[in-house]
């Protein structure tokens, strides 16, 4: 039941997102969903999943997203 | 109550990309094409010896996004420009960026020939097939059947001709030492990308010869579709006319795995 | 020291005074009849370790042009009337940009194909563009053999003083034929102006990106282009060159010519001298900026003026501008390559005096 931590997170830049959801395309693990309320560009950005619900993966900083990311919108970190 | 984890970044923006946002449309391969000649840049320590050229198309502007010297060209003569700046400043890295109509209709003539002369220049061409910055006019890249503001009803074999394969016809020329097309449609295409535009610029370090790298390059807008669809229309469409692969390769370099 | 006085092809001039100027880089391509150029460059240019390329194209060598310039390379191209129309886009985006260049055209007849005799119809296309938008090009216009050499000197310099493309109009007559010419020192490279602007890799400074278009909402181009009518003023201010002969007050018509109608003129002039008959010759070398302030003057002073021209008629423009109404014009022009001998001009400036419309005609102003 309990969130486990994940061993990877990324930071989304809200703003830099264009809204193409490519990066929820790329992610193996599910780990990024559309945020519906727009950015100040009219876009509907992809927001990262902090929470794992059970029976999910946890991100594990594969970076699959922010390397198809057009936007450079993605940071990626991995767990020391 | 969670643990506290220390994370460290793994991927960020490289130094060769500025931070400004890009004009480019929302899963346009542009901003993926910029971003990995950028981390190429870097890897390779070449951002403050480089001095590049872009199109006049689409990436008309890179030179706000692009962290190093860059000089506009009239469209389509970017490689002859590159051959003057190259040759002034043999010892500094020098690449073009082009689009389809810059690379291979209006530039077709400066392309080859600098391509023939073996000039020690790199250049990533983006092939979308169609004139994006006007607005979808037929490129001599657009496939067959597909739809453009000038081929209405579709790209027709006897109105309109075929599409052209630039990248196999440079290849017969022997100044040319390094041809692949790649495509940014995926995770793993993208990858296989970088790999190919890293070789190309290695080529010019080891002043071999001319290097291009082609790149399939989703353009939702101008193909009316989403950009998941239009990752899908080069994955599965674009590469039927365009097959992905190594089209030449006398480097002598080893493929490293 | 200057070299030794030498026999020299005018073409060959041209090259050997580019080199001793600083001249590095040059990129051609053959037409004649200026074919002459690029040969004695391509071996010249390897002798001081300089480079030549034999571009595919007029359009690719004035690319390469920009390309090196913009690199920070004193750089050169040539050509003849059809390629300098190729080179036109080329020229208004290195005016744009601000980059220097020199860029030679030995005239032959036109339009279209034409034809490979001297002519001189490309005033126009110098002198009013031809490429497109607002800028001007500084444009000498040299007489043969000494001057060919001495204002491809000048042209390097003005290019770099004012950061613009600058042209030399010569014609196929002028390329072709050897003259006696003393060239001056070789210009030793570490001596020419530095260049802070220049591309050259970021090392140790910010990027920098060159570029002619200006798409901004706040006016950019607008600025940009005031920017630049502002250089093109003060090269008018500073840089305007003419020369003339025989134009005291007991002249009776003055000949207006430039370049090789020039040089027939004088021959006319000396004929009619014999003759008792004064004329006076003022011969712009400077065709943009024109010497229009010096040729009023002029006018006010003198009852006739008789412009000659190998063409159907395009510097007489600016004769009219600059004169009015203030003194009687004449014109006479041969297009198509055609080179008359002296006697032939002296009987238009006859002809102008009588007002008799034998040769040439009055320009109704």
């Amino acid at each position: 039941m309990a969130s486990k931590t994940q061993k990877g997170k990324i930071v989304i830049d809200r703003e830099r997102c264009k809204g193409c959801h490519l990066c929820i395309e790329a992610c193996p693990n599910n780990r990024i969903d559309v945020d519906v309320s727009l950015n100040s560009k009219g876009y509907s950005p992809a927001r990262f999943k902090e929470t794992i619900h059970s029976g999910e993966k946890g991100c594990t900083g594969c970076a699959q997203c922010a390397t198809v990311c057009p936007d450079v919108a993605i940071e990626v970190y991995r767990a020391k | 109550m969670s643990e506290q984890m220390e994370y460290k970044k793994v991927f960020g923006r490289p130094e060769s990309l500025k931070p400004a946002p890009t004009h480019y449309c929302p899963g346009c391969g542009h901003s993926v094409a910029h971003r990995l000649v950028a981390e190429c840049l870097d890897e390779l320590g070449l951002r403050c010896k480089t001095i590049g050229v872009p199109p006049v198309g689409c990436a008309v502007l890179a030179y706000n996004y692009f962290n190093f010297d860059m000089v506009e060209a009239p469209h389509g003569r970017a490689l002859a420009v590159a051959t003057g700046v190259k040759r002034v400043h043999p010892d500094k890295f020098v690449l073009t960026y082009q689009g389809d109509g810059d690379l291979a209709a209006i530039g077709t003539a400066e392309t080859i020939h600098a391509a023939n002369r073996g000039e020690r220049i790199s250049t990533i061409f983006i092939n979308n097939a169609i004139y994006g910055m006007t607005g979808g006019q037929m490129a001599p890249t657009t496939v067959l059947g597909m739809n453009a503001t000038t081929a209405p009803g579709g790209r027709d074999p006897r109105l309109h001709g075929r599409p052209i394969d630039i990248s196999r016809m440079l290849a017969v020329s022997d100044g040319v030492v390094y041809v692949e097309r790649c495509s940014l449609s995926s995770f793993k295409e993208i990858r296989k990308a970088k790999k190919a535009i890293k070789k190309a610029f290695q080529c010019q370090l080891d002043d071999l010869g001319f290097s291009l790298v082609e790149l399939l390059s989703p353009c939702p807008t101008n193909w009316k579709m989403t950009p998941k669809a239009a990752w899908d229309w080069v994955a599965e469409e674009m590469v039927k006319t365009y097959p992905l692969g190594v089209i030449k390769d006398i480097t002598g370099y080893e493929d490293k795995k | 020291m200057p070299s030794e006085k030498m026999l020299m092809n005018g073409s060959h001039t041209v090259g050997e005074a580019a080199v001793r100027a600083g001249c590095r880089y040059y990129f051609g391509y053959p037409i004649t009849p200026q074919n002459e150029l690029p040969e004695y460059l391509s071996a010249r240019m390897l002798d001081v370790g300089g480079t030549f390329i034999q571009g595919e194209s007029e359009v690719a060598s004035i690319n390469m042009v920009l390309g090196a310039s913009v690199a920070g390379g004193r750089v050169m191209t040539s050509s003849s009337s059809p390629g300098i129309s190729l080179k036109q886009e080329g020229i208004s985006y290195m005016a744009g940009m601000e980059l220097p260049g020199v860029i030679i055209n030995m005239m032959r007849g036109g339009p279209g194909l034409g034809n490979i005799a001297p002519s001189a119809a490309d005033y126009f296309q110098a002198t009013r563009g031809g490429g497109h938008g607002d800028y001007r090009t500084p444009v000498l216009a040299p007489a043969g053999g000494q001057e060919l050499a001495d204002l491809t000197f000048v042209a390097f310099d003005l290019a770099d003083k004012y950061r613009n493309p600058v042209m030399i109009l010569g014609d196929g007559l002028m390329g072709q034929v050897m003259e006696p010419v003393v060239f001056p020192d070789f210009i030793d490279l570490k001596d020419l102006p530095k260049k802070d602007w220049i591309l050259d890799g970021c090392e140790g400074r910010e990027p920098r990106a060159i570029y002619s278009m200006l798409l901004g909402q706040q006016g950019e181009l607008y600025k940009h282009n005031l920017h630049l009518q502002e250089k093109y003023d003060r090269i008018t201010a500073e840089e305007v060159r003419w020369e003339t002969k025989r134009t005291d007050d007991a002249a009776e018509i003055v000949v207006v010519a430039y370049g090789t109608a020039a040089r027939i003129s004088e021959s006319a002039i000396e004929e009619l001298e014999a003759e008792g008959i004064r004329a006076g010759l003022f011969r712009p070398i400077t065709l943009w900026p024109f010497p229009l302030p010096a040729l009023r003057e002029l006018s006010k002073k003198v009852p006739k003026i008789a412009v000659f021209e190998l063409s159907m008629g395009q510097m007489v423009e600016d004769v009219i501008l600059s004169v009015g109404e203030r003194a009687e014009i004449y014109f006479h022009g041969l297009p198509g390559g055609i080179i008359p001998t002296p006697a032939q001009v002296a009987a238009f400036i006859r002809s102008a005096l009588k007002g008799d419309g034998t040769v040439g005609r009055r320009i109704d102003v």
